[in-house]
């Protein structure tokens, strides 16, 4: 410990009367790859970004020590100059934390001619230099672009050759690949690792990411609640974790829950030849027809699972929404039992969607602010249930929210009056989810249903889904670019890629051996392999 | 490493036993901790009421009076002044010295309101020249044809807001119509009436209301429509983007695979969660349409001469600039009303802002 790069004593960060960091010690090693765990509002961004100083209206109390240096006495002044310079810092959302005004080379020449004092033409050319060393095809002219003109993992890259301009002892990663499609993770990390042997520098990663922590990192401290509950070797604390949220985060790693279907069960849901396109209008007359969706063909027997997976811009979710009838096709057709429903009128189509309903992934935009639980698990039941009156549709609502959790007996008192902002990520899932289950669909898309959940969330309202599924019967269409969930969720598994089904199968078998590259990429890079 | 032990966080935080309040109460709470917005919506609702019920406060004509014995109700319906003892059968008039005198008798009394003058009552036994500077018998002087200052400015007020809130609400009605329409559907809808919008726009408002005004009987309901034709375009921009941004969330693609029409989906879904720019402009449009009525009026396209307007008094006091307690009262009233509205409609903003918890 006596050669620490980077001690934290005692920090702790307080918002008005509420402590965010309660009390948290660690140190880093000059060098060494060392990572924050914990679920959203654990704390963790915001010790990392109290030892940058980037923490406004906190108060804060507790020692910072960088390279034997108080950084507590530090005046803003000095702060600034060490920001960027001995102590980088990279982003989750490269989108956001690059200006969309300025070219990447300036931004890049900008911390160099600040920090380092570099000519103009010089710091360009170390631009060049550092873009190219990031791994950015034809640096020399990526250089004079736009962060909107660069994909995801470029941008990324990007950020870390600015966050590595004036070479930084500290390297600080705030879920730097979070934004990121897997086998784009996978190369942002491994690039992180050169660099960092390369360089010497340490890491500091905040994360939720498990996996990640498990294959890259030396030491892991886990965070919950503001409080720091464990720190250690990463293999020792995996493998004989000490503290009880340590064992329930690593627990939580999705299981398998899946039931097996009769050989028997009829065909519910077929898509044939399933192709969605967009018309983008191109110049003044123009029009250009993008194919989100190609031809894609499925079955989904009753009480069946199909995982439908693939990195953004695969076209799952638009499948998806094509096989509810909530987007157009261009070809294809899609049938529920037998039924076509692609080119149903609409009043006729209206009356079938009780039978087939949807989950979406972010439970913040999934439930409309000013209407109560009540009215939005009941408004389905009201235009579906007219043979009920008001008092047997609340009571079928009540039995429902129940089921998913959320009544008296689970805590949650006067459930139908409240209102959505007063309920959590994972308990606004379940209601999404209760809305659409209390008009017992034959059908349910759910679509990333648990991408915006933490860890140990995630694994309830799994549980959840599969219990639900066998109570009532349900075929589940589940879209997720998450391979865990989709192999703890699915029996069978279509990996889609820029609109074309490139495998489907069974869905261990597929797992086991997957028969195209692009499913081997996607497996080694989610370390499912 | 402390090794304090926690209660595993489960998924279900005990959610709290308090009333749960909807979003439009909080944003009304977060209203009310702005002092100067909710004093000032106190005190503009105190003044339309005061003009609502201009003629309880300001009146030629007693609310009630005692006359030998007799109850009279002249606010209700004036007697004629034979029925009081007089001459003439035609209504009476109560500040002429007969009847002052009767009143002063022992045993009769009269209630008059605060202000003893109508809009356009003349006092025909007042000794002064018109315009008459504030005194007992006038608290705010006379304009120059003689009518009590203070009585044209409540009628002229009451006028101008309930105009005003006429035109706001067909406005606003109208504009988030079109805004939700273009919004909603998008697409070819969207494109035809944004266009539509744009040569409609394009009419010269101000032409039409001089050319309307010499064909027509100049009137508020002529004003009313000839205004709403125009005032809800900028609105409908609002609307729209509103509109345009929540159709794509989630929670509307969740109403449509329930199944609900677009007609439910609009009243039930988008049009609740798209209101904010409507209710914060409100304040605003409210004082825009006030200033829009006086500026018609003082160029004389406005209201007929017979109604009592804020306008026409600026432009008497423009025309009797010695008469200086003409234009400095209705300044000012014009301007508190400003600021009172704006004020609100500032509050209002910071309520509805999300940005803000």
């Amino acid at each position: 410990m006596a050669a620490s790069l980077l001690q934290v004593d005692r920090l702790t960060v307080r918002f008005g009367s509420s402590t965010v960091v309660n009390d948290v010690s660690f140190s880093i090693a000059a060098g060494e790859k060392f990572a924050l765990v914990g679920e959203s509002g654990s704390g963790k961004s915001i010790t990392a970004l109290s030892v940058l100083r980037l923490v406004d209206a906190a108060t804060t109390t507790g020692a910072i020590r960088f390279e034997g240096e108080d950084l507590v006495v530090k005046t803003d002044r000095q702060m600034q100059a060490l920001r960027g310079s001995r102590i980088g810092m990279i982003f989750q959302e490269p989108m956001t934390a690059l200006n969309p005004l300025f070219k990447i080379g300036n931004q890049i020449a900008e911390v160099l001619t600040l920090h380092d004092g570099l000519s103009k033409p010089a710091a360009r050319a170390r631009a060049i230099e550092l873009l190219a060393r990031t791994g950015i095809p034809e640096p020399d002219k990526r250089v004079d672009v736009y962060p909107h003109q660069l994909s995801g993992g470029q941008r990324q890259r990007a950020m870390i050759a600015m966050a590595l301009a004036c070479k930084p002892r500290l390297l600080i990663c705030d879920e730097p690949t979070t934004a990121l499609d897997v086998t784009v993770q996978a190369q942002i990390l491994a690039l992180l690792d050169e660099l960092q042997s390369e360089m010497g520098m340490a890491l500091l990663f905040i994360t939720h990411d498990l996996n990640l922590v498990r294959r890259f990192t030396h030491r892991v401290g886990v965070m919950e609640r503001g409080k720091l509950v464990e720190i250690g070797e990463t293999a020792a604390v995996f493998g004989a974790p000490q503290h009880a949220y340590t064992r329930q985060l690593l627990a939580s790693r999705p299981e398998r829950v899946v039931q097996a279907v009769p050989a028997d069960a009829p065909v519910l849901v077929q898509g044939d030849a399933v192709g969605v396109s967009f018309a983008f209008s191109q110049g003044w007359f123009g029009k250009r027809q993008f194919q989100a969706v190609k031809s894609a063909t499925l079955q989904l027997r009753r009480g069946e699972t199909l995982g439908i997976v693939g990195e953004s811009g695969s076209g799952k979710t638009t499948l998806g929404m094509a096989l509810l009838a909530l987007q157009e096709l261009s070809s294809g057709s899609v049938t529920l039992s037998g039924e076509r429903i692609d080119n149903a009128d609409r009043k006729h189509l209206r009356a079938m969607r009780k039978r087939m309903q949807v989950v979406f992934q972010d439970p913040f935009a999934s439930l409309s602010p000013r209407m109560t639980i009540g009215q939005i698990v009941g408004e389905g039941l009201a235009l579906h249930r007219a043979d009920l009156n008001k008092a047997a549709r609340d009571q079928l609502v009540l039995d429902m929210l129940d089921e998913v959790g959320l009544s008296d007996r689970h805590g949650v008192a006067g459930v139908l009056q409240r209102y959505p902002h007063e309920f959590s990520g994972g308990q606004r899932q379940r209601i999404a989810i209760a809305r659409a289950v209390v008009l017992r669909p034959e059908v349910l898309v759910l679509d990333e249903p648990t991408s915006a959940l933490d860890v140990s969330v995630q694994q309830q309202v799994l549980r959840l889904l599969a219990d639900l599924q066998k109570r009532y019967g349900m075929s589940y269409v589940f879209i997720s670019h998450d391979l865990a969930v989709v192999r703890a969720m699915s029996h069978r598994v279509m990996v889609m890629k820029n609109g074309d089904v490139v495998e489907a199968g069974e869905s261990e078998a597929l797992f086991a051996a997957p028969q195209q590259a692009y499913t081997r990429e996607l497996l080694a890079a989610a370390h499912l392999g | 490493m402390s090794a304090v032990l926690d209660t595993p966080r489960a998924d279900a935080p005990a959610v709290a036993a308090s009333k749960p309040a909807s979003p439009n109460q909080r944003a009304w709470a977060r209203f009310k901790r702005n002092r100067l917005g909710y004093v000032s919506l106190w005190l503009f609702g105190v003044l339309l009421l005061l003009c609502t019920a201009a003629e309880l406060v300001s009146n030629d004509r007693p609310l009630a009076t005692r006359i030998n014995g007799q109850w009279y109700f002249p606010i209700l319906s004036n007697p004629s002044e034979k029925a009081l003892g007089g001459d003439f059968a035609t209504g009476t008039d109560w500040k002429d010295p007969l009847i002052t005198d009767l009143l002063a008798k022992p045993g009769n009394l009269a209630f008059f309101p605060l202000n003893p003058h109508s809009a356009d009552s003349l006092d025909y036994f007042d000794k002064s020249l018109p315009p008459a500077t504030p005194s007992g018998r006038n608290f705010l002087g006379t304009d120059s044809k003689a009518r009590d200052l203070l009585a044209r400015l409540i009628y002229g007020f009451r006028v101008s807001v309930w105009f005003a809130l006429a035109l706001t609400v067909v406005g606003t009605a109208i504009g988030v119509a079109a805004g939700a329409l273009m919004g909603y559907f998008g697409g070819k809808v969207d494109l035809l009436l944004q266009r539509a919008i744009e040569i409609w726009g394009a009419l010269p408002e101000l032409y039409l209301l001089i050319i309307f005004a010499s064909i027509f009987e100049p009137s508020l309901l002529l004003l009313l429509i000839l205004l709403s034709l125009f005032g809800w375009i900028g609105l409908s921009d609002y609307v729209r983007a509103e509109f345009l941004r929540n159709r794509g969330l989630e929670y509307v693609k969740a109403a449509r695979a329930l199944g609900l029409s677009n007609g439910q989906i609009i009243w039930r879904h988008v049009l609740p969660n798209s209101l904010t720019p409507v209710i914060t402009f409100l304040p605003f449009r409210m004082g825009t349409a006030i200033l829009a009525l006086t500026a018609l009026d003082f160029l004389g396209l406005g209201v007929p001469a017979s109604v009592p307007s804020l306008g026409e008094l600026l432009k008497l006091g423009k025309e009797n600039l010695d008469a200086w307690w003409i234009i400095v009262s209705t300044f000012l009233l014009l301007t508190a009303t400003m600021l009172l509205l704006t004020f609100i409609g500032d509050a209002l903003r910071d309520a509805f802002d999300t940005r803000k918890s």
